[in-house]
């Protein structure tokens, strides 16, 4: 930091004019701080119904339904306004913290906030009393305060604390119940992610010391005026690094198998959903926001990673013999399929203007600036599938093994007989996550694949579709064998079968308010599904916005610099 | 200074990747702390060593009177050390219960949740 002397006749009113906001925050701008505030409000007011155990749902539920209210109402807003910010403190950008939302943002946070409310009625009968004793519902709240912050932030430092933070809430969740299979799990989920924030934390220090900022908007636009600059190159990598180990993209995804299926099937589904999509979404916000010319440089790095996770997950998917297990690959693949979106190339602007003449070249250059666009738009729908078909589907197996007494495919059977509407909506999510039509998971895999396609790369397309291919067969036989099948000959005692179940939830459910609790929350997934499958036109126009934002971020860019950056 | 103190930072990650590698988690669990210590040097080091006047402007000026130290990295460290204590905390917790449970800190015996021999799916009914 300069100093330029006492001998400047600055005052000290100019000075604040200069650093801070003169006039006040409008408070419709309040909106923006709310997600989070809500979260961290009730977390910890149900943490002080500890001895009131039977009581925390009446709580927790209207606290996320008030959240999701308020997502869609931060969504609705940017829908209409474009991006907005608010500056902490009253402090002009780049000296405060910023919290920023985009379409992106917006998009990723309502959908989150969506499948919070769906696994949080869900757990209200299939969560121990034991277990919410131990704070169930406020470390649930602590970690969609994490996940909505990330998604809120405009300062790359608080993004590596959001992280943090529904870090250590996901600890929390994930050791609930302390049998040996989910120390042995999180043991490998605490270390494996840690090293992962840490390297984040090493960027954003790189970051620091080659930028001098931290603001996401006044990196974007110095990063622009340093094109293809080795430490930003090095920034970049690390970042696709850490963020690759977050979203559990090949080869760092070990740890997702190992971990993600030894909790109760409902924190299962709320880590499945939310947490690997974390780590997408800061991936798109870094890379191709912040370094658009490293990202360039990247992208067939990024090609290749996710080409081999769709195909690591696919053929893990398939290997498997336990239902949970099998769902754990699939989340795997469908990080593939998301970071495909994020290999297309960037053709700089340069390109096209040196084309010139040969406007044939030119032609080409704008199609596949094109097939960024489709592709990128093409990802935030597919990611925004995944994060409530991956819930969903988790949360059926839940119903499904505690009916069967057991997730392993050996042992279930006869479920389409018992419940053929569980049936028919594990048939709808298991179509959808194969990415077969009419559900969600079709479009953007058309998307994907013609924008893999227009931008010259034929293999990444192949493995989109090879690795839905082996999805759809690996469907087929848990469909086959946990549904369709008669109930097994090697029957063997409910008792056993619950000893057996890695989830130990059990063998007998209780009727009434379970099945309706935790059918509710699906039929509420299913319709998405549906709906964005069928009218896939009203979500496909917010992806493409979203989208066009990240490409070309002048927006954001103009609400956190108010107008003239 | 800076390049002391980058040496120190290159060294404290070589011993931290070191330790990760291994196979107990204990080493691990020391690893990770040095990590974490690595990466607050490395950023207190990217701000730029400067002189250590403090960030402190005297009541009758506007703007500091001469060169300070840069503030901002102290305060990332801070929140940066702030966090990985209480991490380092709860993986220390974590691992004794481990150890309590699984009679084992090797991470090569804990196949709990990957079971190593587990027979192939169903291939048919």
């Amino acid at each position: 930091m300069e100093a330029t002397g006492p001998t400047v006749e600055h005052s000290l009113e100019m000075l604040k004019a200069e650093a801070m906001l003169t006039a006040p925050v409008a408070a419709s701008d309040y909106l923006i701080v709310l997600p989070v505030l809500v979260c961290f409000l009730f977390g910890a007011g149900i943490l002080m119904m500890r001895k009131r155990v039977d009581r925390q749902a009446y709580v927790a539920i209207p606290g996320l339904v008030l959240l999701f209210a308020l997502d869609v109402a931060v969504l609705v807003k940017v829908a209409a306004e474009g991006p907005w910010t608010m500056m902490m403190g009253g402090w002009k950008p780049p000296f405060g913290i910023a919290f920023t939302i985009d379409m992106m943002g917006a998009l990723f946070l309502a959908v989150s906030g969506f499948v919070a409310l769906a696994c949080g009625i869900y757990a209200v009968a299939s969560v121990s009393p034991t277990e919410r004793r131990y704070g169930f519902f406020p470390f649930m709240f602590l970690m969609m305060g994490g996940v909505s912050g990330a998604f809120l932030t405009g300062d790359v430092f608080n993004l590596y604390v959001w992280f943090e933070v529904l870090l250590i809430g996901s600890f929390g969740l994930l050791i609930l119940g302390s049998r040996h299979e989910q120390l042995d799990g999180a043991t490998k989920y605490c270390f494996l992610n840690l090293v992962g924030t840490t390297l984040f934390l090493i960027a954003t220090g790189y970051l620091y010391g080659v930028f001098g900022t931290l603001n996401m908007a006044d990196i974007a636009i110095k990063a622009a005026a340093m094109q293809n600059d080795s430490a930003v190159y090095t920034i970049g990598a690390l970042y696709l690094a850490s963020l690759s180990l977050k979203a559990a993209a090949f080869p760092l995804h070990f740890w997702l198998p190992a971990s993600y299926h030894t909790p109760r099937f409902v924190v299962s589904a709320l880590f499945a959903g939310l947490l690997t999509k974390v780590g997408v979404y800061a991936l798109i916000r870094l890379l191709l926001m912040l370094f658009p010319a490293e990202h360039a440089g990247l992208a067939p790095v990024i090609g290749w990673i996710a080409g081999l996770t769709m195909m690591v997950g696919a053929l893990g998917a398939l290997a498997q013999s336990d239902l949970r297990r099998l769902l754990n690959y699939t989340v795997v693949s469908g990080i593939g399929t998301i970071m495909a979106g994020l290999a297309l190339p960037q053709v700089a602007a340069v390109m096209v203007a040196q084309a010139g003449p040969a406007g044939e070249l030119a032609a080409a250059a704008a199609t596949q600036a094109g097939a960024l666009q489709t592709g990128l738009s093409g990802s935030i729908y597919y990611a925004l599938h995944s994060i409530v078909v991956m819930t969903a589907l988790y949360l059926t197996a839940g119903v499904a093994s505690s009916l069967a007494g057991s997730s392993s495919l050996a042992l279930m059977g006869g479920l389409w007989r018992r419940t053929p509407l569980l049936a028919a909506l594990m048939l709808v999510f298991l179509f959808a996550v194969s990415g077969l039509p009419p559900f969600s998971g079709f479009w953007p895999k058309v998307a994907l694949v013609r924008a893999t396609i227009v931008a010259d790369m034929p293999w990444l397309a192949a493995a989109i579709l090879v690795s839905g291919f082996l999805l759809t067969v690996a469907s087929a036989r848990v469909f086959a064998l946990a549904f369709w099948r008669p109930v097994p000959e090697t029957d063997i005692p409910a008792s056993a079968g619950a000893a057996s179940s890695p989830a130990g939830h059990p063998a007998v459910p209780a009727p009434g308010l379970y099945g309706a609790m935790s059918l509710l929350p699906l039929l509420g997934l299913a319709v998405f599904v549906l709906a964005a499958g069928v009218w896939p036109e009203w979500l496909a126009r917010l992806t493409d916005v979203a989208a066009a934002g990240v490409i070309d971020p002048s927006a954001y860019l103009s609400s956190v610099f108010g107008g003239a950056p | 200074m800076e390049t002391v103190l980058s040496v120190a930072v290159a060294c404290l990650f070589a011993a931290a990747v070191y330790l990760i590698t291994s196979r107990r988690i204990i080493r691990m669990l020391l690893g990770v702390v040095l990590l974490g210590n690595a990466v607050n040097l490395l950023i207190f080091t990217a701000g730029r060593v400067g002189p250590a006047a403090p960030p402190i402007i005297p009541g009758n000026l506007s703007v500091p009177a001469s060169l300070i130290a840069n503030p901002l990295p102290q305060a990332l460290i801070l929140t940066a050390i702030v966090i990985s204590f209480s991490f380092f905390a709860f993986l220390l917790v974590l691992t004794y219960r481990t150890y309590e449970d699984l009679e084992t800190d090797n991470t090569d015996e804990m196949r709990l949740a990957e079971p190593e021999n587990e027979g192939l799916p169903p291939l048919g009914y």
